[in-house]
């Protein structure tokens, strides 16, 4: 094989470790870094477009790929050696472009009962926090802890926020919260402890869809501030 | 054809093997937690392996059979009758509309399960019929089973015509297939329980000494354990130093150890990914032993490698497709 040359940015094979009997973990790095969760989502839509038999998910993370396989198909060690055959061997052409995604938020009023506390603790005016909070564009790193929960990178440090002392027991579906150097929605209503500065009025998640989760792994998020009246008027695409 | 429910009992839902292919948007798997029990069940009466069952915990219902209908019970033994007559597990049995089944004491195991030939008819969300309890969806209306609701299910159909003709010509409120298949090796519900795990990447860095108390001491089921995780007392494991992890995928069957030292051990309603340290994964043979543990109960783990643990799993696969040649025979009778 020649094209190892052309492929810097590639380990010479994967690290893969196994996660059970059922599935294995691909270790593309080992920190939360942009660079090496693009290597995660290439990775994951190879194996996708390839519609490998006897995969049943394919999981990214911030820094690793969980592939679910049945093992009357794979053994650990013969899955392996295919996903390393399969990553060695693609073309090194960048990635497809990330789906650009642009959630509506109507910022603080009731639906954001914490912006006042974020502008206080970030010594900014809540104008400020909005602009920053939808000046930004956020990576979508994963999704996990519930479903369509978008784990995403690129807030603004200056408006980063600590966790409310006390956790609300019921934190509506939409609400956007801030955590430390995190943002996120909320795609259900849950308890939760996350400074909440806004609302959409776009569902994340609707599991009777072909598509439930509006964020995919990968993705570009922007928030884009609206009023109230959009807000009240907001209406879905049809399902 | 359906099935009326009079009273819910503590946790009953609707369960097929769980929901494949959706773990990448945070949609974890659900599904049976022992679906062994809830396989063998559906193959007695003719469904697939994979068909939704009813899942019983420790505390039954009582379900009111609408209509005539074949049914087969797999799993905990929680006492059950009908019309105050006790059922046996694992066998197919015949059930007259209007009859009425309940539970008793939980005698053995955690979860029973109940199949009915030609199935619970749900809608596929997702495609599957678990039931995820935490986002509310799947299964039937999302939820456990409340008192007044109605499960539609499929009709006996031709299957056992010797066993249907015996019926048709008695009154009795059941009569259940006087033979059951021996497969009491897949149902090994010893006390305390040994759990085969297989390393994980974390497990070289516990210090020898909790290495030692993992393997040589017993653990209790905590009464907090539930369908995401069963969680763990016993010796408490900590690292020398705080592990630093970044999220990343789990499977069912994996060990965390959280920093309070506990391990919790995730089982169906997991979460697709977690932050915790993994000691490593249960061998997926011993699932179905692992739910059936109740709160308070003991366990203790051994370690196996993935190879073997593998080749358990196909082994069990062997005696599956063996026992669904022999069920196909016997089901024309």
């Amino acid at each position: 094989m020649t094209t190892d040359a052309a492929i810097p940015s590639k380990a010479s094979t994967l690290r893969v470790e196994p996660l059970g009997d059922q599935a294995l973990l691909v270790l593309l790095g080992d920190r939360i870094d942009p660079g090496v969760n693009d290597q995660v989502h290439q990775l994951a839509a190879l194996l996708r477009a390839g519609a490998l038999p006897g995969v049943s998910d394919l999981v990214p993370a911030y820094a690793t790929l969980a592939v679910h396989y049945d093992p009357a198909t794979w053994s650990a060690a013969s899955l392996g050696a295919e996903l390393d055959r399969i990553w060695q061997g693609a073309a090194t052409a960048a990635p497809p472009a990330p789906r650009q995604v642009e959630i509506p938020v109507c910022y603080g009023l009731e639906f954001g009962p914490d912006l006042a506390e974020v502008a206080v603790h970030c010594g900014l005016s809540e104008a400020e926090i909005v602009a920053r909070h939808a000046g930004a564009e956020y990576r979508v790193y994963m999704l996990g802890f519930a479903p369509g929960f978008a784990y995403l990178g690129g807030l603004d440090p200056a408006i980063a926020a600590p966790r409310r002392q006390t956790p609300r027991l019921k934190v509506p579906a939409g609400s956007v919260g801030i955590a430390g150097m995190q943002t996120g929605i909320y795609p259900l209503e849950t308890p939760g402890g996350w400074q909440i500065i806004g609302r959409s009025p776009q569902r994340l998640f609707r599991p009777g869809l072909e598509e439930p989760c509006l964020l995919k792994p990968g993705d570009r998020l922007r928030f884009v501030p609206i009023s109230l009246e959009a807000y009240e008027a907001f209406t879905e695409e049809p399902s | 054809m359906s099935i009326l429910v009079e009273t819910p009992g503590l946790l009953t839902t609707l369960q097929d093997l769980g929901r494949r292919g959706y773990q990448h948007l945070g949609v974890g798997p659900s599904g049976a937690m022992d679906p062994v029990s809830s396989a063998l069940a559906n193959l007695l009466v003719g469904n697939p392996a994979g068909a939704a069952a009813m899942e019983i915990t420790l505390a039954g219902p009582t379900l009111c059979f609408e209509h005539d209908a074949l049914i087969a019970l797999g799993g905990a033994d929680l006492s059950p009758e009908i019309e105050q007559q006790p059922v046996f597990l694992w066998r197919p049995t015949l059930v007259r509309a209007g009859a009425r089944l309940s539970f008793g004491p939980a005698l053995r195991g955690c979860r029973c399960y109940l199949a009915v030939a030609g199935g619970f008819r749900v809608p596929a969300v997702m495609n599957s019929a678990s039931t995820q309890l935490s986002a509310g969806f799947g299964g039937f209306q999302g939820r456990a089973l409340k008192r007044g609701d109605l499960l539609a299910t499929g009709g006996p159909g031709e299957r056992y015509p010797g066993l249907r003709q015996r019926f048709n010509r008695g009154t009795r409120p059941f009569l259940a297939l006087d033979w059951f298949p021996p497969w009491y090796m897949e149902l090994d519900f010893l006390r305390p329980a040994g759990l085969r795990m297989i390393p994980g990447p974390q497990w070289p860095s516990l210090p020898d000494a909790a290495r030692r108390s993992f393997l040589a001491e017993r653990f209790q089921v905590a009464p907090n354990s539930d369908r995401m995780g069963i969680r763990l007392r016993g010796p408490k494991l900590e690292f020398e130093h705080p592990m630093e992890m970044i999220s990343s995928g789990v499977a069912t069957g994996t060990v965390q150890l959280p920093p309070d030292g506990s391990p919790i051990l995730l089982m169906a309603d997991r979460q697709t990914t977690g932050g915790y340290p993994r000691l490593g994964e249960l061998a997926s043979v011993d699932l179905a032993k692992a739910a059936q543990l109740r709160s308070g109960e003991d366990l203790s783990f051994t370690t196996i490698t993935c190879e073997a643990a593998r080749e358990l799993m196909l082994e069990r696969a062997a005696r599956f497709r063996a026992l669904e040649r022999t069920l196909s025979g016997r089901m024309t009778e």
